[in-house]
Formats: structure tokens, sequence, C-alpha cells
């Protein structure tokens, strides 16, 4: 019996399909739709949840007592933040032409960065630079070593150096080439209310930009 | 037959087979007579499973998962908690021994061929087990809060960032948030209390596998008939209990006068998302895959040769193309076997070093071999060697091993007293 119904499916196949076959491709189908959309919620659970999100309120930050060559560092999303003031050598190093050769992305190409910081110094005022202090590697946070030499050897050039796997980076966070970080650390949207008042998680009113579409934190 | 003469065991067999299902499976269940010591380690992962999920259930009545109290709540294990401590140690030290018997575990397959037909469902459940262990053992090292915690999960989750386009969507799914923190710690507590028993239930599926066609051996040569095999109990159930009281001897010792030897002193530091620790070292027992990651250097690659070094095991069945099981009558890849087991030490000790020096060059070169062992050789070797004559039966290699006769009592016994 079971014999005779499969050849007669099987007729009715090369025939162009039964009433069965359709109520089965079907079935499936919207077994299938009804299995994503119960998924769904689940899945999205999972990602921020609104007071998370709404904890990314921008922060003033002071910096009329950092001092030249100085770093601080300050939370924003619950992540570090650098804030270092360069002293002008340190940004005349920044435009050696010799060093420049050694990065992976010199002119800030990768979205990395608001455009209103695709600049050679990746700030708004030269001195003062604001940065994601996260490895572009796997997350760590690189430490300042400004000074040129040093424990790093006398090829090291003075910027920044993640413990976790070796990535090496500039003073403005751009990352040097043959180090396991691809991109530059990430700049966030920051503006300057007051001279030396710094208010980071808000673009200048002029120039809008979408933090999440930077390319890797 | 009647699995006991207990009239309550019966009545209760008629209607839910349990017993004669047991019997079947663990009592009569036909074993080859030739199984060595190495076989011990299956049934001494099965223990340390029910160790872990034991000790877990009673850890997780005293353990708060939240950035603010997690790691106090262990110290408070560690000091308050009658027994606490040993609860604490035997489950901490109990992972990493979990994951020493299930890699002897696994070369043991690799030297006798286990995984050659019709073992590779076998096999392959086996690797899905190793990657549930990883995965529980990952998120349950992140539950104290140490400093190591933090940043391991820091550096693990970021791995996923590394895809290309949706990468960092994934990694913010991941940690529910903008950086590892309270949402991450309380999901990867669900799962390391989930996951346990998912593999439980994968262990279950792995020995279905096993009893359809029973152990391997040795030799590697099929059981020809009941002249082969003796039923397991009692024979291997008291060579599995020897070998256990052996173990938990040195389980023993190292939980009551070593508890710390294979931690990082590094995690008794409370989680400071500010301050990333000089070195960032996984437990020892994710060393190799940890160097592999960091041999190549470029993001994307790394993270895809690491997570490709465990999958290439799921295809190890069709890589190696020899029709000879057991590394006992391979004369060639007997000894690219154990250049695999130097390799795999190699790579551990250099995901243990700052990725310096020398210590480049060999996780370079151990990474090349990895693959090269399973993606060349093993196809290779299978083609060009020439194993050495198999004996016709287990019975009849056994028997000429003792000088024949000495086992004939085992044999005779098969059919059980
Ligand atoms: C496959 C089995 C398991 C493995 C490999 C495993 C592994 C681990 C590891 C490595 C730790 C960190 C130990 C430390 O440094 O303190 C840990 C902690 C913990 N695990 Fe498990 N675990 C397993 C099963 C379970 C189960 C079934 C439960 C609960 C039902 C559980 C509950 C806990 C709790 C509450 C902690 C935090 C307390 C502590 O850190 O000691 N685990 N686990
Ligand atoms: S996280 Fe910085 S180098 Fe890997």
């Amino acid at each position: 019996m079971a014999e005779s119904a499969h050849s007669q499916t099987a007729d009715a196949h090369a025939a162009g399909g039964t009433r069965r076959d359709f109520l089965v491709i079907t079935g499936n189908a919207l077994l299938g739709i009804g299995a994503v959309a119960a998924a769904w919620p689940l899945i999205s659970s999972m990602n921020p949840a609104r007071d998370v999100l709404a904890a990314g309120a921008p922060i003033d930050v002071d910096l009329s007592s950092l001092q030249p060559g100085q770093q601080i560092l300050v939370l924003w999303r619950s992540r570090p933040i650098f804030i270092v003031h360069r002293t002008p050598a340190e940004l005349k190093k920044l435009q050696d032409p010799q060093d420049i050769s050694l990065l992976r992305d010199p002119d800030s190409n990768v979205l990395q960065q608001p455009p209103y910081v695709k600049n050679w110094h990746r700030s708004i005022k030269p001195e003062y630079l604001v940065l994601v202090g996260i490895c572009t590697h796997l997350g760590c946070i690189p430490e300042f070593m400004p000074q040129p030499g040093g424990s790093l050897g006398p090829a090291w050039l003075g910027g920044y150096f993640c413990p976790c796997h070796g990535s090496r980076y500039d003073l403005s966070g751009r990352v040097f080439s043959g180090v396991p970080a691809p991109y530059n650390l990430p700049v966030p949207p920051h503006h300057f209310v007051s001279g030396t008042t710094v208010r980071i998680g808000e673009n200048p009113t002029t120039s809008p930009f979408d933090f999440d579409s930077i390319e890797q934190i | 037959m009647a699995v006991s003469q207990n009239k309550l065991v019966q009545w209760i067999d008629h209607r839910l087979p349990v017993f004669t299902f047991l019997d079947h499976e663990l009592n009569q269940y036909p074993t080859p007579k030739n199984l060595n010591y190495w076989w011990n380690f299956g049934s001494l992962a099965g223990v340390m499973l029910t160790i872990m999920i034991v000790t877990g259930v009673f850890l997780a009545m005293q353990y708060t998962p939240s950035v603010d109290d997690a790691f106090q709540s262990v110290e408070r294990i560690m000091r308050e908690v009658n027994y606490g401590w040993l609860m604490r140690y035997l489950h901490m030290n109990g992972a990493s021994f979990f994951f020493i018997v299930t890699y002897i575990h696994i070369f043991r397959g690799l030297y006798y061929g286990s995984y050659k037909a019709p073992r590779e469902l076998l096999w392959m459940l086996g690797v899905v087990i190793l990657l549930l262990m990883m995965m529980t053992a990952f998120m349950g090292y992140v539950l104290p809060w140490g400093q190591m915690s933090f940043w391991g999960a820091t550096v693990i989750t970021n791995l996923f960032s590394a895809f290309p386009g949706i990468g960092n969507d994934i990694v913010t799914w991941l940690w529910g948030g903008f950086a590892v923190g309270n949402p991450t710690l309380n999901r990867f507590y669900a799962l390391h209390y989930l996951l346990p028993f998912v593999i439980f239930a994968v262990v279950g599926l792995h020995l279905m596998a096993l009893h359809q066609h029973g152990s391997n051996n040795p030799l590697g040569i099929d059981r020809k008939g009941p002249q082969d095999s003796v039923p397991f109990h009692p024979y291997y159930t008291y060579k599995d209990m020897f070998g256990l009281s052996a173990f938990l001897i040195v389980f023993a010792i190292v939980v009551f006068y070593f508890p710390n030897l294979l931690g990082n002193p590094e995690n008794y530091i409370p989680a400071n998302p500010m301050q990333t620790p000089p070195e960032i070292v996984p437990e020892w027992y994710l060393l190799p895959y940890y160097a592999i990651l960091r041999a190549i250097p470029n993001k994307l690659l790394g993270v895809c040769a690491m997570f490709a070094s465990i999958f290439v095991l799921f295809i190890v069945p069709w890589l190696d193309t020899s029709k000879v099981r057991s590394a006992y009558f391979r004369p060639i890849y007997k000894w690219v076997f154990w250049l695999l087991v130097i390799d795999a030490f190699a790579l551990g000790a250099v995901g243990a070093h700052r990725p310096e020096g020398i210590w480049i060059v060999i996780g370079r070169v151990g990474t090349i071999y990895y693959f090269l062992h399973f993606l060349v050789l093993m196809p290779l070797i299978g083609w060009f060697e020439r194993p050495l004559p198999l004996p016709p039966s287990i019975a009849e290699a056994v028997l000429k091993k003792r000088g024949g006769g000495a086992l004939a009592g085992a044999a005779a016994t098969r059919t059980k007293p």
C-alpha cells in the first residue's frame, strides 16, 4: 500500500505536484517563518536595553589643568576616553614623512573618526587629542608611552602600546603597519563648549555624525 | 529473560524498561578484551562532568551574578560558607582536570584511529562536546569577576569584531552594552548554568553512537566474534574504577595541596575596566588556540585560523586516507602523531608568553605544522605508507602476546559467571 501511494506521488510529481505537495511546502514554509518570528524577540532581548542606551549621554571635561605632555582618562558610555595635551614637538613629529611612512592608514581614510577630525592631527584643536582608548585589535586599553625609545627599544617613536598583543599607535592614535590591530584608534564625537572645556559624545552643531557608523570601536 | 528475580524490578521493567536497558548497555555490553588504560579516559570525563555539575549547583546557591557583588560573593564562598572553599576548589580545578582527561581522550582517538568508519559521528559529537566545554569554561571563568575574568571576556568577545560588516553589532549584542558589563555577566551566568546540561545531552548521543558499534581497541581491528570480547561488567567496570581511584588521588592532591597551581593570581584582583593587566593569558587549556590566534599578524586571518584549528577536527575522519585504524601498525603515522603532541605542547608554551622574539617564530612554525599535520600529512601518509600486517583477530593477537593459553580462563568466563 505504502508502495502504491509512493508511486502515485511520484507520478503526480512528474505531472507537476499534488495538493499534498502544496500543503507540505506551504506548511513547512510557514513553520520556518514562525520559527524565525519566535526567535527574533529572544535574540533582540540580548541587545543593549533602553536604559543602557540612555546612559550614553554626553559628558563635559575641563581641560584647564591638563599640562602639555599629559593624558587623562575619562569614562563615556562605559568606555575609556583618552584626552591628551600634546606638546609642539610631538605635533611636529606627527608630520614627519619618515614616521608617516610606517603607518597603516596615515590619512585616516578608514572611518574611525568623525569627518571634522579627518586631518593630520586627528583632532579639532591640534594640541587636544580625544580618543576612545580601546585597541582595535581585541579591546585592551593601550598604554600611553609618549617618550621615544625606552623599554620598547630604540625604534619606538612614542605613542600608544597595547600590552595584550603588542599593537602600536602614534600620538594621534594612528596604527603602525605590521601589528595585529587593523585600524586607527577611534575618535568619539566631541566639541569644545568653551576654550578648555570639551563635551564628549556630542558633535559640533554644524557637522552631524553617527558614532555607530565608525568602522570599529 | 528477566533482568532480576526481584518482583518489584520486574514490575517496573515491564512498564519502563530501564533495567533491561542498563543490563544491556552496562552489564552484558560486549567490549573488546584488549582495551588498555587509555580507554579509561572516557569514563573519567563522565565523572568530571558529574563533579562539575554537582559542585556547580551548590556554588550557584551562594554566588551573586552582579558586577558589584560577584567578586565578594566568591570570596564569601571561600571564607564564610561551610566547605565553600572545597566546592570552589573542586570546581576550579575540576575544570582543568576535565580538560586534561578530555585532551588525553582525544589524542587516544587520534592514535588508534577511533574516528574512522563506522565511528565518524561518534568522533564529531566528541568535537561538539569539546566546543561546548570551551564555551562553558570560558564563561565560568568570567563569573568570579577578577581582572582576568574581565579582560579575558573582553578579548575573547572582541574576536567576533573581526567579521567584516556585522562584527561590531555581534559584539554589542554579545555584551548587551557598550563594554563587558553587568548584562554580560548575567547572561554568561545563565549560559554557564545551561551549557553543562547540553553537554550532558550530547554525551548521551556520544554514548549512543559508541554502543552502536562498540569500542575501538588498541589493534584497531573489528571484533569478529564472541571470542574477541568480554562483557563490560565486571571486566571494565572494575578496570574503570581502578583508573578512577588513581585519578582521584592526583585530583585530590592538587585540590588540597596546590589549589591555585593552575590558576592565575591576577584573578584575585577585582575587575577594573580602566586598567588592562600587563599580560592577558587565558586558562592553560585554551593556550594553544590563543597561540594560533596571535601567530598571524592579521586580525581576521588570526581569528579564522583559531576557529579553523578546532573545526579541522570535524573532518579528520575524511582527511585520514589510511584504511588501517591503529597507529600500532602504521610505521610513519606513529611518529607524525607524536610530533603533533609535541606541537600542541609547544603552542601551549607560546600562548603563555608575550609574543616577542623566539616565541613569535615558534608560534608561527607551530601553527603551520598544526595545519600541515591535518591537511597535508594525514591524507598523504595514508596514500604512501605501507602498514604492517594486521593480526587475523583480537583473540589470536592477545593469546600470542601472552604466550597462548594464559587468557583461556578469561576467554571461558566471557559468558559471565
Ligand atoms: C562543563 C562543566 C563546567 C565547567 C567546565 C565549569 C567551569 C568553571 C570555571 C572554569 C569557573 C571559574 C572558577 C574560578 O576561577 O573561580 C566556574 C565558576 C562557576 N561555575 Fe562552573 N563549570 C561547569 C559546570 C557548572 C555548573 C553545572 C554550574 C551550576 C549549576 C556551575 C556554576 C558555577 C558558578 C556559580 C561559578 C562561580 C563561582 C566560582 O568562581 O567558583 N558550573 N565554572
Ligand atoms: S588587544 Fe591590543 S594588541 Fe590585541
